[in-house]
């Protein structure tokens, strides 16, 4: 079909356009599991290395005190978060539950609310054993 | 009688011809990451020392040693499905397209293996 109808209404508006909330977690939530996934490599070679003995856990959990090590494993933990509290919304999504426009709003303040919230408490918990590594 | 439409029966499972294989795989993973991520986050706030001797310790208990199994092999079909989806939609040549699903599946399955050595090695006591 060709696309020459311009009687038709036109959507979105580009000069009143809001990009919404619910596309920036969209788009998040795809970023944020191919950052796991890449965590995940990272998170097989830390497994072999413990396994391989105890020079190579050393020098893994060296990079790890790095601040590019550190950096890694906060972003990692956020994406886990986001991914994790963004996955419950999508599971309620499949059974049928949120999906008026005000709701899909509201849970997506909370999924970034959640994530902040895990987050912080979650490094917290670490407070008592001070460095990770 | 068949209770699909007469187009539903002439495409069969889709266009990309799995059904939904895919979509309900991912969902069940995502569940059970839910739980399984759940105890290794928290497993990992338990240790008291992340020396190299603790970390065998604790990844060669009976439980833990079958909790990182599950949740690796997990984490790699998971992984494995969600990145399938993104070079789906973003990798276009036919057959660049066809590499790239391959060569996702093998990164995918090669991790997932190279885990289940860890875990094994650490909680048969090889390492």
């Amino acid at each position: 079909m060709r696309m020459n109808n311009t009687s038709r209404p036109l959507s979105p508006h580009l000069s009143i356009y809001r990009w919404p909330i619910t596309m920036t977690l969209s788009i998040l939530h795809r970023a944020t599991g191919v950052a796991l996934s890449v965590g995940l490599i990272a998170f097989v070679v830390w497994l072999q290395s413990i396994a391989f003995g105890a020079a190579s856990y050393e020098v893994v959990a060296g990079w790890m005190d790095t601040i590019i090590g550190k950096l890694a494993l906060l972003g990692w933990s956020i994406a886990f978060f986001f991914h994790f509290s963004n996955g419950v919304r999508h599971l309620f999504w499949d059974a049928g539950i949120g999906f008026e426009v005000r709701q899909a709003n509201a849970s997506a303040w909370l999924v970034l609310v959640a994530t902040m919230l895990m987050t912080v408490v979650y490094w917290l918990l670490f407070q008592d054993s001070g460095s990770l590594v | 009688m068949s209770l699909r439409s007469p187009l539903g029966q002439v495409l069969g499972s889709g266009s990309a011809r799995d059904g939904t294989g895919h979509w309900w795989s991912q969902r069940v993973t995502a569940v059970a990451l839910l739980i399984l991520g759940s105890w290794f986050l928290y497993s990992l706030t338990r240790l008291d020392s992340f020396a190299h001797v603790a970390m065998l310790d604790w990844a060669g208990r009976p439980f833990n040693s079958v909790m990182l199994l599950l949740l690796t092999v997990t984490l790699a079909y998971h992984s494995a499905l969600g990145v399938q989806v993104v070079l789906e939609d973003y990798v276009h040549g036919a057959f660049i397209k066809v590499v790239s699903l391959l060569l996702n599946r093998f990164a995918h399955v090669f991790l997932a293996v190279v885990a289940v050595v860890a875990v094994l090695k650490i909680a048969l006591g090889g390492a």
